[in-house]
């Protein structure tokens, strides 16, 4: 079937199969900062936002995007690369794999919560795993990124 | 991987009932995250996107859940954060992430009456009622002790009432399923316990529920109920626990819930 969404502000139809899922449509389209790696909801990896929501692009039909305003990190070239500086400033990166789908959901999270506690970061972002750090150096670019370090 | 053949996005309830009854295989789509992790050749499969079915509300003393509803909606509304205690979102918080939950429908989670639920749980330890297309409005107990039947199911009617509310799980490791769930309510000194992830699916303790709604809690009355709730359901044994360690930890588990409901009332 044919769908009609935009892609980081761009409208778009693609053809998609009734079981195709949208990290395969994105990545078919170039959308290469999308990964997959689990494939059954648990690593968070493939991390866009639907309507500003973040959504696990391997779980989510393509159709599904219909009519709506996909983003994915392509289109947030400002806010991605200014926390990714952060991100590797405090050792938080190795392989970098699951930056993308980490960065996404930083960004979601700075958009919903206000001032966010150090136990709500983490709850936050229990979706996203991370195979090489250990997870305090992406905590301490989050509370500078944010503020409340 | 599961396969869809044809897709239809009906424009009405009857429509949607008809074609998912019309052939074994047609399956109703609601996130998609469980059907993904299966195998199922799917002859049609029923998008119900048309139908809005994707709300929460307040309707004649009930709030009104839509079966397309996501977790995380149900776990942000104000609506249900500010209603008994929060017990909804506290017991949908744990369900792997963020993204996830805004991903996938309380209509599936329901309809599933999957053992592990978290959500199940918290919802018989409420007023909740089921309402199905085609077998109707019941409560969620009965819906859940009835036979497996291809229906659809439409919404949620909780009662809206002052019922003071608690959950608790027990994770292994967070984000994975629970091994076992409580959760414990009480409106006007009448008790609910309800006990899910046995791993069979939730059942309420109906006398230990009865016995503290008869003599009031108590000390000795609250260690009586843990324990007859550990008596009168069943367990079993998976790969997350045994059906003796689940026993020790739902008697842990009520008691500290009833204990939580009571700290509710006094505040
Ligand atoms: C990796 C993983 C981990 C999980 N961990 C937990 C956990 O810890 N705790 C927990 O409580 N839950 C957990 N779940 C379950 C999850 O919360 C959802 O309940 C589940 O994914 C089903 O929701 P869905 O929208 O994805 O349904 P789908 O996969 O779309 O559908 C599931 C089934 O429900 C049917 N269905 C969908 N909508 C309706 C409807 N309106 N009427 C009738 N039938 C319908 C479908 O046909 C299908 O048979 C987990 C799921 C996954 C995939
Ligand atoms: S690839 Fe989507 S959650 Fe892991
Ligand atoms: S940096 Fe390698 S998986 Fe996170």
């Amino acid at each position: 079937m044919q769908i009609e969404l935009t892609i980081n502000d761009k409208a778009v139809k693609w053809e998609v199969a009734n079981d195709e899922f949208l990290a395969d449509t994105l990545r078919s389209h170039g959308f290469l900062s999308v990964k997959k790696a689990c494939d059954t909801s648990c690593c968070g990896l493939c991390t866009v936002w639907m309507d500003g929501k973040s959504m696990l692009s391997c779980s989510v039909l393509s159709l599904r995007a219909h009519g709506k305003k996909i983003t994915t990190i392509e289109g947030l070239p400002k806010e991605a690369e200014e926390f990714a500086q952060i991100l590797s400033a405090e050792g938080a990166e190795q392989c970098g794999f699951c930056s993308p789908g980490f960065i996404m959901s930083v960004l979601a999270m700075k958009n919903e919560l206000v001032n966010p506690t150090e136990e709500e970061i983490i709850h936050y972002l229990t979706g996203n795993l991370c195979r090489c750090t250990g997870y305090m150096g992406q905590l301490r670019a989050i509370k500078i990124y944010l503020g409340v370090a | 991987m599961f396969t869809i053949l044809d897709l239809v996005q009906p424009d009405n309830l009857a429509e949607a009932y008809q074609i998912l009854s019309d052939k074994r295989n047609n399956t109703i789509l609601g996130g998609c995250a469980f059907l993904k992790m299966g195998k199922k050749r799917i002859n049609t499969g029923v998008d119900l996107t048309k139908l809005k079915l994707n709300y929460i509300q307040e309707t004649d003393g009930f709030i009104e859940i839509g079966a397309m509803t996501s977790l995380r909606d149900i776990e942000t509304h104000p609506l249900l954060t500010e209603h008994y205690n929060g017990v909804l979102p506290q017991s949908l918080r744990d369900i792997i992430g963020v993204q996830f939950r805004n991903g996938v429908t309380v209509g599936a989670s329901v309809y599933s009456k999957y053992g592990f639920s978290d959500l199940i749980t918290a919802l018989l330890s409420l007023d909740t009622e089921v309402e199905l297309f085609k077998a109707g409005r019941m409560p969620l107990a009965d819906f859940l002790s009835k036979p497996k039947e291809k229906d659809l199911l439409v919404r949620l009617w909780i009662k809206k009432t002052k019922r003071q509310a608690s959950y608790l799980s027990f994770r292994n490791s967070a984000s994975d399923y629970a091994v076992l769930n409580v959760a414990v309510s009480m409106l006007n000194n009448r008790w609910t316990i309800a006990v899910g992830a046995r791993p069979s699916k939730a059942a309420i303790a109906i006398s230990a529920s009865a016995l503290l709604s008869l003599e009031g809690a108590t000390s000795e009355t609250i260690e009586e109920a843990a324990k007859r709730t550990s008596e009168e359901l069943s367990f079993g044994t998976n790969t997350r626990g045994t059906a003796t360690y689940r026993k020790a930890l739902c008697r842990a588990l009520v008691k500290r819930g009833i204990m939580e409901v009571l700290a509710c009332k006094s505040n």
